[in-house]
Order: C-alpha cells, then sequence, then structure tokens
C-alpha cells in the first residue's frame, strides 16, 4: 500500500501540476507535514555558501483538493448517512439477511452519485470531477438524447441520426426499442417490407436467458446456436443485401467483429464492445472467463495505438474479479479516497477482502478510512463528518481523532460546544480539558473573567480556577467592588473545585451578609474564613480591616465571644508579623 | 408517514425561518430564509416551496431564490417584516438585508459592525430579537445592544449585562425581555429602568446547565419555555417563583431548538446534530450539519 501511496504522490507532481513560482529544478526544496496540507519551501544545502538569497516564500500544498467542490460536499454528506447505516446494521442482523443489505447499500451508493452526476451534467465540471465522471459512465446515455432528437423532427426516418440511434440500440441489446424505431422505417417503404419482417423476426426471436425461470444453461444455449444459425444462414443467402443497414445489424447480430469495430464511434469505450461481443457471441460467459473477453476486447478496442487509461486497467482488474488490484489501481487513478474507502469498507463487510494485514497500521479498510476520513478533517467544514469514520475504525480511529480535534479551529462558543460534546459523548477526557483551558485562557485574555470562570469550572481545572479567583479578588482590592455577581453569587457546589474559589464565594458572602446587617453571622464567617486557613495571605490585612467595623459593633451577646476571638487573632497574627519583622532585620 | 423533502445544500446550516404570512390570509407559508455557519464563505440564502403548476406534480423540493455572502457565521437570524432579515455574525456584526421579491435579489440594507466587541477581538453575537422597529441583540461579550431600523447609532447598550455568554433573546412585552446564559440563568430587563442590573433572576438552583434558547407562550405572555445543554425543556411563569414549574427531558444533547415538538422520530434517522427549526402554521423548516435541510408541509399537532 505504501508503493500505491508514492506513485499516488507521483502521480500529483506530473508537469500539470508544478506549484506557481517554485523552480524544483533550480534549488533544493524542504517541506513539513501538515495535518492535510503540506508547507513548501526553497532551502541551501549548508556549506555551500553561494550568497544568492532564497526565495522568502512558503508554500502551501494541498492533497486533498476535491473536498473543496460543492457539488462532491453532496456526495459526502449523503455516503455519509449510508456509511454510518452500514456500520449500525452489522450487530442487528444475522447473516442470512445481509446479503440483500448489501447490495442495497451499494445501490444507495450508486444512486447518490448518480444524483451528483446529473447536476456535474448541468454544471460545467472542473477537470478535477473528470476521473469520478468517467468511472461511473457505465451506460451511453445520449442514445436516449439522441433518440428524443429524431423522434420529435418532422421526419424521423429521413432523420440524419436515424440509423445511428438504431444501432446504439442494437449494439446495447434493447431490441425492443431498436424494433420499434425499425417499425417506422417498414412503413415508410412498403417495397422492402419482407426483408424488415424477416430482420424483425429475428431480433424478436433472441433468446434471452432467465435466470429465475426453469431453463437450464444448456438448453438456453442450444436454442441461442439454432438462432444465431438463422441469422447466419439469412445473411448468406443475401436476405439483406439490397439494404447495408440492415444489413450491418444483422452482422451485429451475429457478433462480426470487423462490423463491431467499425462502430467504434457509436460504442465509444472497450467495455460496450466487450458488453456487445459477448450478448451477440458468448451470452452464456462465465465469470472466470471475463477476464480473457475484457483484455482481448481491450486489445481490439484500443488497437495498440492508444495506451490505456488509468480506468482500463481498473476496469479489467474488476473483470478478473481482482480486488486488490482494482483498491489499488483506483488509488492511484482517482485524486481522492472517497470511492476507495467505500468500497473497500463495503467489501469488507461483505467478507470479501482477504484478512490482509499490512505491515504497518491495520488492515486495509482501515487505513483507507483513515486516509479519507483525515482528508475531510482538515476541510473547514466537513471535519463534522470525518468524526463518525473515525468511530468506526476500532485500531486507530480514536488516535487520530484525538490528534485531529484538537486542531479545529475554535471561533466562537457555539463551536467549542459542538467540539466538546464530541469529546464528551467518547470520554476523551485529556482534549476536554484542553478545549476549555484554550476557551478559559480566550475569555482571561478578552477580560471577561466571569466566562473564564465557567469554562475551568466545567473542565475542573482547579489551578486556572485558582488563578482567575485571584483576579477577582485583585479586581476587588483595586476597586472596592466585586464584579460578575450574578456568577459568583451562584457558584453552589462548584465552589469547592479549589480552596481560592471557596474563599473567593465565602469572602463574597460575608459582604452580602453585612450589607444586610447581619453582623452576628457576618462575623462568624469572617473568623471562619480566617482560622480554616483558606485565606490567601495577601488578603489577610483586607480580611482584618474588614473586621475593624464588626468589632466596635455593639450588639447582643453573642456577637462578643466572636469579638474576642477576632482580637485575639488579630494580636496573634500582629505579634507573629512583629517577630518575623524582627528575625530579618536581625538576618540582615 | 407524512412526506418530508430533504436537500443537500453544500454548507452547514445553523438557522431556519420562514417568512411571516399575515395573520388575516388563509396562505401556506412558502418562503423561508437559511444562514450557514463554519464555511470559509457563509451564506444568507432565500428558499422557496412555493407549488408550481399542477398541485398533483408537487414534490416540494425547496428552490434556491436568492443568497448573498455573509461575513462569519450566521449565529442569528430573524424576520423584520415581510422583505427584511436581521442576522447575527460572529463577528459581532448586525445586518439587515432586504429580500426584493420582484427581482429575487438580496442585498444589505444596514449594518451595525462590531455591535459586539472585545477591548482587543471580536465577541460573537449570538442572539438577535425584533419587534420592529426596534431590534435586541446580545453577544459572548455579555452585552446587551438595543437597536432601532434606520437609527445608524446603538440606541441603548447594557455593558456587562451577563458575567458569561448571553445565549439568546425574546421579547416578553415590549419594553422587557428575556435573555438565557452559559450558567442556566433565565433573566429579565427592563428598558424603562436606568442601570445595568437585570429585574429578575431566575434559575435552576445548584444547577449550572447552560440554556441556549428561549421563547414564550404565542397566547400566555407570562408563559416561558427555554432549552438547555442538557437537552431539557424547562417551562416557566415569570410572573412567580424563581423555578421553572415543568421539566421535559427531549433531546439526548444540545439542540439550538425552539422546543415546540420532538423531531428526531420525524426525521430519517440522523447523526448530525439539527440546529435550527421553524415552525410556522403546519409547516415545518430545518437544517442540519449534515448539510440538509428538511422541509414538512404537514406536521402533526
Amino acid at each position: 500500500m505504501y508503493d500505491t501511496l508514492q506513485s499516488a504522490m507521483q502521480n500529483q507532481s506530473v508537469p500539470g501540476n508544478v506549484i506557481p513560482g517554485v523552480d524544483s529544478g533550480q534549488r533544493h526544496m524542504g517541506f513539513v507535514w501538515g495535518p492535510g496540507d503540506i508547507l513548501l519551501y526553497e532551502t541551501q544545502r549548508k556549506g555551500t555558501g553561494s550568497g544568492e538569497a532564497g526565495c522568502p516564500l512558503i508554500h502551501v500544498v494541498r492533497k486533498d483538493e476535491d473536498i473543496y467542490s460543492p457539488i462532491l460536499r453532496k456526495l459526502f454528506n449523503e455516503s455519509h448517512h449510508i456509511f454510518v447505516g452500514l456500520q449500525q446494521s452489522k450487530e442487528e442482523t444475522s447473516s442470512k439477511t445481509k446479503r440483500p443489505q448489501f447490495v442495497s447499500v451499494s445501490k444507495n451508493y450508486r444512486s447518490v452519485i448518480r444524483a451528483c452526476m446529473e447536476e456535474l451534467q448541468q454544471i460545467a465540471a472542473g477537470s478535477l470531477l473528470l476521473h469520478l465522471l468517467d468511472w461511473v459512465r457505465l451506460h451511453k446515455a445520449d442514445v436516449d438524447e439522441k433518440a428524443q432528437e429524431v423522434l420529435h423532427s418532422d421526419s424521423p426516418t429521413r432523420h440524419h441520426k436515424y440509423w445511428d440511434v438504431v444501432i446504439c440500440y442494437v449494439l446495447q441489446g434493447r431490441m425492443d426499442e431498436a424494433r420499434q424505431m425499425l417499425a417506422k422505417q417498414a412503413s415508410q417503404q412498403p417495397a422492402a417490407r419482407s426483408m424488415f419482417k424477416t430482420l424483425d423476426s429475428l431480433m424478436k426471436k433472441m433468446p434471452v436467458f432467465n435466470p429465475v425461470g426453469s431453463q437450464t444453461l444448456t438448453e438456453f444455449d442450444l436454442k441461442w446456436r439454432h438462432w444465431h444459425e438463422e441469422c447466419e444462414l439469412h445473411l448468406q443467402d443475401g436476405s439483406f443485401s439490397s439494404n447495408s443497414n440492415l444489413e450491418t445489424i444483422c452482422k451485429i447480430l451475429l457478433g462480426h467483429e470487423e462490423t463491431l469495430l467499425n462502430q467504434k464511434e457509436q460504442l465509444s469505450t472497450w467495455y460496450h464492445l466487450l458488453v456487445t461481443r459477448l450478448l451477440y457471441t458468448h451470452p452464456s460467459v462465465k465469470p472466470t472467463e471475463l477476464h480473457y473477453y475484457a483484455q482481448s476486447s481491450m486489445d481490439l478496442f484500443l488497437d495498440n495505438r492508444s495506451a490505456p487509461e488509468p480506468l482500463d486497467s481498473i476496469l479489467l482488474a474488476a473483470f478478473e474479479f481482482d480486488i486488490h488490484q482494482v483498491i489499488k489501481d483506483c488509488s492511484i487513478a482517482l485524486s481522492n479516497w472517497w470511492f476507495v474507502a467505500h468500497l473497500t469498507d463495503l467489501l469488507d463487510h461483505c467478507k470479501l477482502l482477504q484478512s490482509h494485514n499490512l505491515h504497518f497500521g491495520s488492515n486495509l479498510r482501515e487505513f483507507l478510512l483513515l486516509e479519507y476520513a483525515s482528508g475531510l478533517f482538515t476541510h473547514h467544514s466537513l471535519w463534522q463528518l470525518a468524526v463518525d469514520y473515525f468511530d468506526h475504525c476500532p485500531e486507530f480511529g480514536r488516535m487520530y481523532l484525538e490528534l485531529q480535534i484538537e486542531r479545529v479551529p475554535l471561533d466562537t462558543e457555539r463551536k467549542a460546544l459542538k467540539v466538546l460534546r464530541i469529546c464528551e459523548q467518547r470520554q476523551l477526557a485529556e482534549q476536554v480539558r484542553s478545549i476549555c483551558k484554550i476557551m478559559a485562557k480566550k475569555a482571561v485574555r478578552n477580560n471577561r473573567l466571569g466566562s473564564a470562570l465557567s469554562w475551568s469550572i466545567r473542565a475542573k481545572d482547579a489551578a486556572f480556577a485558582t488563578l482567575i479567583s485571584d483576579r477577582f479578588l485583585q479586581d476587588y482590592c483595586a476597586r472596592g467592588t466585586f464584579s460578575d455577581l450574578d456568577l459568583i453569587d451562584n457558584l453552589g457546589p462548584a465552589m469547592l473545585l479549589s480552596d481560592r474559589l471557596t474563599f473567593l464565594g465565602k469572602y463574597r458572602e460575608f459582604h452580602k451578609l453585612y450589607g444586610e446587617k447581619r453582623f452576628a453571622e457576618a462575623a462568624k464567617l469572617l473568623l471562619s474564613l480566617m482560622t480554616a486557613r483558606i485565606a490567601p495571605r495577601s488578603f489577610w490585612m483586607t480580611l482584618l480591616t474588614d473586621a475593624l467595623p464588626l468589632l466596635e459593633q455593639k450588639q447582643e451577646e453573642d456577637i462578643e465571644t466572636t469579638k474576642v476571638e477576632l482580637l485575639r487573632l488579630a494580636l496573634a497574627r500582629n505579634l507573629a508579623a512583629a517577630v518575623v519583622k524582627e528575625g530579618t532585620v536581625d538576618s540582615l | 408517514m407524512e412526506y418530508i423533502n430533504a436537500k443537500f445544500v453544500s454548507q452547514k446550516i445553523s438557522k431556519t425561518r420562514w417568512r411571516p404570512i399575515s395573520s388575516t390570509s388563509l396562505q401556506q407559508p412558502e418562503v423561508f430564509a437559511t444562514g450557514s455557519w463554519d464555511n470559509e464563505d457563509n451564506k444568507v440564502s432565500i428558499w422557496s416551496v412555493a407549488e408550481q403548476g399542477m398541485q398533483d406534480d408537487y414534490e416540494g423540493d425547496p428552490q434556491l431564490l436568492c443568497e448573498y455572502k455573509h461575513d462569519g457565521d450566521v449565529m442569528d437570524l430573524q424576520f423584520l417584516d415581510q422583505e427584511r432579515i436581521v442576522t447575527a455574525s460572529s463577528t459581532g456584526s448586525v445586518t439587515i438585508f432586504r429580500h426584493y421579491q420582484n427581482s429575487q435579489t438580496l442585498s444589505v440594507n444596514q449594518r451595525w459592525e462590531r455591535a459586539h466587541y472585545h477591548s482587543c477581538d471580536n465577541a460573537p453575537c449570538t442572539g438577535v430579537v425584533c419587534n420592529s422597529p426596534e431590534i435586541v441583540t446580545v453577544g459572548e461579550d455579555g452585552r446587551i445592544n438595543l437597536l432601532r431600523v434606520d437609527h445608524k447609532g446603538i440606541v441603548r447598550t447594557i455593558d456587562n449585562a451577563d458575567s458569561s455568554t448571553i445565549h439568546a433573546v425574546t421579547f416578553l412585552r415590549t419594553t422587557e425581555i428575556l435573555t438565557v446564559n452559559s450558567i442556566g440563568h433565565l433573566k429579565m430587563w427592563d428598558f424603562r429602568q436606568q442601570g445595568n442590573e437585570p429585574s429578575q433572576i431566575l434559575s435552576l438552583t445548584g444547577d449550572r446547565v447552560p440554556l441556549h434558547c428561549v421563547d414564550r407562550h404565542p397566547n400566555q405572555q407570562h408563559i416561558v419555555a427555554t432549552g438547555g445543554q442538557d437537552g431539557m425543556l424547562c417551562i416557566w411563569d415569570v410572573r412567580q417563583g424563581n423555578m421553572p414549574y415543568s421539566l421535559m427531558e427531549a433531546h439526548s444533547a444540545e439542540n439550538s431548538s425552539k422546543g415546540r415538538l420532538e423531531t428526531t422520530n420525524m426525521l430519517p434517522s440522523q447523526t448530525m446534530s439539527v440546529n435550527s427549526l421553524d415552525v410556522l402554521g403546519q409547516c415545518l423548516v430545518c437544517g442540519t450539519d449534515g448539510e440538509a435541510i428538511y422541509v414538512t408541509k404537514q406536521v402533526p399537532m
């Protein structure tokens, strides 16, 4: 798989992808991997000492350009639904009912692709999308458009595209439609009526194998041979010699190689040729023989003149049922990981992938899903989708999520809450703390102490709560009033997070009691704040000053004991301070 | 099951609002506005679900009428009247857009830059409410601004109205508003009073669960509903008591919806969050982080 990656990278550095302003032929390049982007800069080899100044620019090179297409975003979002649905179905259903379910998941993916393509065809597609478009262009839809054009013209039978349409229908095996078109011509030419009738009956009679019927394959084969001989007979005895178009159709029915190759323009691709050839020469082909016909069709069609494109080899590998080759080729050819990641996941659920452990990382499914999701995560908006993909990567998903989620820029609290929710649901305690801390620091920077305290309480970050409590106390000392009373008055049990925060809450409570003239309670609270030793040293002076008016209060008995206690404390503290001071002077 | 129409729009939708219909007409709502968030370029878009041609043919697929670039995330969006939309931006600005229905174009009608701000940084404006011509905005800076249409400056600011982020605002009466904040307070403010103090603070005791949205009962003005981060829907009677009188567990997580009905069982199985929903008559529109908008015209009531 590493080889694949390397060649995928090389694939991207073909001359079409030269970074403007970077001359890699002239200078040495340095680069740094980012989560999604690569930083590229010019550098100088040590010791060359050429005084020439380097280019001062740093280039950002984006790997997953495709995720920035608005149409593909719909594809990513819709397929995300299907993906999550598939992962959940895993546990619910028994293995017997799974098969039709997998087929329906595959069809859902295909219908999403088709819906996106329809939109692509309405809008001019960027060259990046062409790869994806190519891959799913399984059928030539333009026949029907052409047919409409012909049928709506004044004289359909004389329209210059009339025979193109008939032949296209025959090449695709759409006999009923071809016969309807031919009937129009027949009615115009009464003289050639029997000739048209002969061809019509041949087309009508063509045996089609019905898998649910009682017919065996041998019976079908016999019937088909018989039909084939009848066609051959009519061709030999010159039944259609007077009309070259009808003769061509008869030759197609016989799978005449030269005739088919003359229709390259109508077939447009080698895999269309393959399907037509099989239809008229080997209708009972076995899956194991498929790759042989695929190879020869491709050789015939491409005529050894033009080299096969990446898509050709992918399909060839698919016809050979070489799943790993398909995945590998797709990884190289397609410009994003969407297709391979989802295909591999589906195949893995179908148990079609051999447990092919890589010599690094986990298995192939997980490796590709991680690549795809990492790409999404670098997108400013699609990162949210990536989370569910990481969730379904049992080995490394969590680690990837942990690394990536911290890099999501947090512009608003609302976004921060979304990211936080993702982390909390997955018990990413470390990331929860880190996000709250980022938000708390941001709030402090903006002088929003209340917000900052809320975030630290949410993170249970005692150290930061202490820091912010100190800021509140400093503000109080400087201004004589408290800010953010709505918060401090309603701390509740959150107050116990740190000693300093408890002190802040209780000290504010003291002021409240004092304001309400409940002096006895106020004095008791002040005393307990002093004795519990949670007051910061620098705050003792303030506490003692606060005690002064209480000492002077003339009130009932029970405050007297509190008063005495307060005085004792003040004296003791004064003495202690004096002793310390004396000691300090002595030691000088 | 009733038919719900989904449309993928290639942008995460933060707000959806129906254009108001006059109370006298029996018309179904047809036009709604959406705002996006978390994009490199965010947009305000106007959509129509009007039935074109034959009624049986109606597929209900919302058609884009027009859109306009919006600086910053659309944090909130309200119709001021039939033609004007007010948006709150993560950059702190408040903008009035005008929708010209003849030409189907949108343009900026009026803007208050940095209506919400920190001294050295932007402060997102988180919520806006209109009672034409008055507009009230709230923000992460804890400010409340009173604006008036066609009045250039800010009519009144309450600085430090809240120590934490105010998440949403609604009118209670013409001079009174309600705000909810990130530490679970529901505060009542009266613009007739001077000073920066709320006239009332309501909260669940000991509970600090952030409240994300607030709305009052359409007929009974004193009944107010709030939605909390824990998914709890609280019904309050602002005339009496500081406690909610009814609690309902509506969601498994925060959802900034209006708390009128349960959405999860109406939508196809969802993993991405529903950011906003709006109900007008029997019609519902909601927007999600899955970059889809959902519209249904028959909400069971």
